[in-house]
């Protein structure tokens, strides 16, 4: 066993892991934060996206000791308050889920699509850059809807610079 | 008050709150005090003996508690998983249909059969168990090609079912369809395969059973579409427990599309082992596991035959198809390719005289059961490409040839047992042409020949009967079940409103749409309702959700346990407003005595329900609670037009989806955005099926195409943004008019592609998945170019 230390979603965490624990077990079962999900074993389908240092990553494939000393964001930390972060908003407003599970690490990527972006590329680019989020349910129709006024509610009026 | 958010209103989903900010609480969110952890041992061969297990090999592995194997189940009589819809064969004999063993009974047949459970204290110890358990296999060949499987030389999966055959099934008038094609002008014949597929819900299947010793009882956390069913089983068949000493609840689940409407081995396992190690034991499926143990989907290989007239009208239609089962009938699977199938031959089209025969077919491969549509899809397939190229062959415009051929009035008795209460196949047709601009498509697809893209143009007129179903009719065709809903209406005293619900939400928004329908009828707010559902503590009985039958069943009896309730209301209104029951109106949350301004709100009204000062004790009792078992009268009928509209790199194959138009049908809708998004993941899921989706076994029976790296999902860039609209004809068959959702898109999708692209292509052989290089192939293959080389 060996200590491992992070801030995740602003407070600061420890705990003891096996040097081969991942990030997502770490979240899930020592921190209890199970709003990250696993939903394959093949780093495919995007369930367990969190932000490490403000990019996203795969938490299923990310070591736990990888994140000593970083800065982690998953769905839970998102909204301030009462105050949904704006994409989650988009989320809600755009039907963009239906059984959920893929609904946070699909927040958590295109939140990070957005920031990489600077702004909110055209639908193509979207739709590619979603590659790495499996959804079942919904067909991608609302998610995209959702990433596009999600991401036009983050940073207004500012169309991604191509 | 509750006009915003009534019949018929776009209201954003009530359970969204908890998934956008990571707080869904799913069967693996789940920890329990004490709990043990459950790793599988599976059959790494397709068909083999299973030998002697050495049960200590696992045991020294640090941290393994327990291990079980079939024996132990059988030493505690826990019985095998059975199928329970019964199937007779023509000649009169039943289906020939051996129990699925929880764990192995000295057989194994299919790559993933469970053998043996290791029970450690944590999930490593547990693996590591598994990993290390000695099971000596001995192996027997394997019967993988479905084709091949009824030889009489292949091998059997099992010793009682002769030709690997389960049943030998028939539907129709064989010798007036024999006539019916004795008299055509034309016959189209085609053979399609029906591809298999994994239904990969994202969140995997998983179990958490606890046995408390206290009250020798149990309680299942479970990933179920339906729990009360599940327990049912496992009382009845499996001997888990009896029901009133089992508690089944399935909280949050991450999607099912009918692969999590089943008993698995893994669940029932789980729950009987907690009393074994009397600790709460946990299980969670990872993707490999899941590709091998949850029910395959689809697999049909059919011969189709369309009889036409000079006029081109339709005369006759038979087929005849071979369905794969798996290794074992799998609970509803011996129902999907026979009553949910063969019933929907006929289509939108008045058909004459119509003849199926079905063989149900074991294989040395994962069972397989109803995955989204169910039976549906794979008949709509069959008609709709029949159509199509039909069509063609007679140089009829397709959408023209649909119209000739359309049932028109209502009721119609189909030659397949369904009959049609309402539609009105033209108008989705002609909207969905408008919609579409078909005129515009001859030029569109010229232009596209400028640019090196071959265009083509699909269309899929189907229909599905959905609200499974009357339980007497389902009753004399072998189902073991009824198909009735049950709700509950709660009236707390200060009004707010608690509905318990046998459907079970997965995805659907019920939290959010039987809401709308209680607010709509009490006029009250919908933050004072809350659905409950998926714990069989709380919900008496249900039979749970699948076959898009929540809105036209689970509703239907919410609706008439409302009606009971507002009966009741009334009286109590009545004995406050001193006036007749007969008097009393109820309207927007108010009871008024008719034709005066005497009236009191329904906060008063459930208020006094239950103080119950001064009422007459003989005909008045307090409280307010009412509950219904509905059963609907008869299926309903979703039907619609999609129509697909594509372009093909000639150079690589590659096909882009470039409008998708869906013009449906489904009554009366509640919440429109809701059934929107259930179009938009059906149509995503029917396009999987019908350029990505390929489920691949080896023909030593292993499972090639085995995760998400192997078997392609399909993923937002291969989708286009959808063009959804709708026609109502209301269903006369339910008391609100609604047909049903959930499966149209998968069961309208996967013709509408291949029409499309056997139109670009301009031939007719072209099978699912139509990948790149299938494509690619094809095109190499059409008349056109074989000409021109
Ligand atoms: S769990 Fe599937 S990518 Fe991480
Ligand atoms: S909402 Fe169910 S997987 Fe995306």
């Amino acid at each position: 066993m060996t200590s491992v230390s992070m801030t995740v979603n602003g407070k600061p965490a420890s705990g003891e892991v096996e040097p081969r624990t991942l990030l997502v077990d770490f979240l899930r079962e020592h921190l209890r934060l199970t709003g990250t999900h696993v939903g394959c074993d093949t780093s495919q389908c995007g369930a367990c996206v969190v932000h490490v240092d403000g990019t996203a990553v795969k938490s299923c494939t990310t070591l736990a000791l990888q994140c000593e000393g970083a800065d982690v964001l998953t769905i839970e930390g998102l909204a301030q308050g009462d105050q949904l972060h704006p994409m989650q908003e988009a989320f809600r407003e755009h039907h963009a889920l239906q059984c959920g599970f893929c609904t946070p690490g699909m927040i958590m990527s295109a939140i990070d699509i957005i920031n990489r972006h600077g702004g909110v590329p055209d639908e193509t680019t979207i739709r590619h850059e979603l590659e790495g989020n499996l959804c079942r349910c919904t067909g991608y129709h609302n998610i995209v809807k959702a990433v596009i006024a999600g991401g036009e509610a983050m940073a207004p009026g500012r169309a991604a610079a191509e | 008050m509750a006009r915003d958010t009534g019949i018929g209103a776009r209201v954003k989903r009530v359970e969204d709150q908890r998934f956008i900010t990571g707080k869904g609480r799913y069967t693996a969110d789940l920890n329990r005090p004490g709990q043990a952890h459950a790793a599988f041992v599976r059959s790494p061969h397709a068909h083999a003996k299973v030998g002697s297990i050495d049960k200590a090999s696992a045991m020294e592995v640090p941290g393994v508690l327990a291990v079980f194997t079939g024996e132990d189940l059988a030493a505690d009589e826990v019985g095998a998983l059975p199928c329970g819809w019964a199937i007779t064969s023509k000649d009169g004999s039943p289906m020939v249909a051996p129990g699925h063993p929880c764990l192995a009974q000295g057989k194994v047949r299919y790559v993933g059969d469970p053998v043996a459970v290791v029970i450690g204290e944590t999930l490593s110890a547990a693996r590591g168990g598994a990993e290390a358990l000695e099971v000596e296999y001995e192996e027997l060949p394997a019967v993988v090609d479905l084709d091949a499987a009824q030889s009489s030389d292949a091998p059997l999966v099992h010793d009682e079912a002769a030709r690997n055959t389960a049943f030998e099934w028939e539907l129709g008038d064989k010798a007036a369809t024999e006539e019916a094609f004795a008299k055509a002008r034309h016959v189209t014949r085609i053979d399609l395969v029906n591809n298999r597929l994994v239904p990969n819900a994202m969140e995997p299947r998983a179990a958490v059973g606890e046995y408390d010793s206290g009250t020798d009882g149990f309680t299942l956390y479970t990933t179920s579409q339906n729990p009360h069913v599940a327990r049912l089983v496992m009382s009845a068949f499996l001997n888990i427990a009896p029901e009133h000493k089992l508690r089944v609840i399935a909280p949050d689940v991450g999607g099912g599309f009918g692969s999590k409407i089943y008993v698995y081995p893994e669940e029932t396992v789980c729950v009987w082992a907690s009393s074994k190690v009397d600790r709460p034991v946990k299980w969670t499926c990872d993707r490999a596991e899941a590709f091998l143990s949850d029910a395959h989907g689809r697999d049909h290989l059919t011969h189709a035959e369309l009889a036409l007239d000079e006029q081109g009208k339709i005369l006759g239609l038979r087929i005849k198809t071979k369905a794969n089962v798996g290794g074992y009938l799998n609970l509803f699977a011996s129902s999907v390719p026979t009553y949910l199938y063969a019933t929907l031959l006929s289509g939108q089209y008045d058909i004459p005289a119509i003849y199926a025969e079905v063989d149900a077919v074991y294989t040395n491969t994962t069972p397989v059961d109803a995955y989204r549509g169910a039976g549906r899809p794979e008949a709509t397939f069959v008609v709709e490409r029949l159509i199509e190229v039909a069509a063609r062959e007679t140089g009829m415009d397709p959408a023209e040839f649909r119209r000739r051929n359309f049932v028109t009035s209502f009721p119609h008795q189909t030659p397949v047992i369904m009959m049609y209460d309402a539609g009105d196949y033209a108008a989705s047709l002609d909207k969905a042409l408008e919609l579409i601009d078909y005129s515009g498509f001859a030029q569109r697809k010229s232009q596209a020949a400028r640019e090196g893209k071959l265009r083509g143009i699909g269309f899929s007129t189907y229909i599905e009967a959905c609200g499974i179903a009357p339980s007497q009719a389902v009753g004399s065709l072998g189902a073991g079940v009824g198909l009735w809903e049950s709700a509950e209406v709660r009236v707390n005293p200060v009004g707010t409103v608690e509905v318990l619900t046998g459907s079970h939400s997965h995805g659907q928004g019920h939290e959010t749409t039987f809401a709308q329908l209680v607010a709509d009828r009490l006029g009250i707010p919908m933050t004072n309702v809350a659905i409950v559902h998926g714990d069989t503590d709380k919900v008496q009985f249900g039979m749970g959700t699948y076959g898009s039958r929540s809105g036209a069943v689970g509703m239907s009896a919410i609706s008439v346990a409302l009606d009971r309730v507002v009966a009741k209301a009334k009286k109590v209104a009545a004995h406050l407003l001193e006036a007749s029951e007969g008097d009393i109106e109820f309207k927007d949350g108010q009871f008024t005595v008719s034709g005066t301004d005497r009236s009191i709100d329904w906060t008063s009204v459930a208020l006094n329900a239950y103080t119950a000062h001064g009422f007459p004790s003989a005909d008045l009792e307090p409280g307010l609670k009412e509950g219904a078992f509905y059963d609907p009268t008869n299926f309903t009928f979703p039907a619609g037009c999609h129509i697909c509209e594509l372009e093909i790199d000639a150079d690589t194959g590659h096909t882009r989806i470039v409008n998708w138009v869906a013009v449906d049908d489904f009554g009366e809708i509640i919440n429109p955005m809701i059934v929107e998004g259930q179009v938009h993941g059906g149509i995503a899921q029917g396009v999987g099926q019908a350029l990505l989706e390929h489920t691949v076994y080896d023909e030593s029976g292993q499972l090639v195409s085995g995760s998400f790296m192997d078997y392609t999902m399909p993923r937002a860039d291969d989708l286009p943004s959808f063009s959804l609209d709708f026609t109502v004809t209301r269903c006369p068959s339910n008391p609100l008019g609604i047909k049903g959702c959930g499966e149209a898109g998968a069961i309208a999708a996967p013709a509408a592609v291949i029409n499309a692209i056997t139109d670009a292509v301009g031939h007719e052989d072209v099978a699912m998945p139509a990948t790149a290089e299938a494509v690619w192939q094809a095109i190499r293959k059409s008349p056109a170019r074989e000409a021109a080389e």
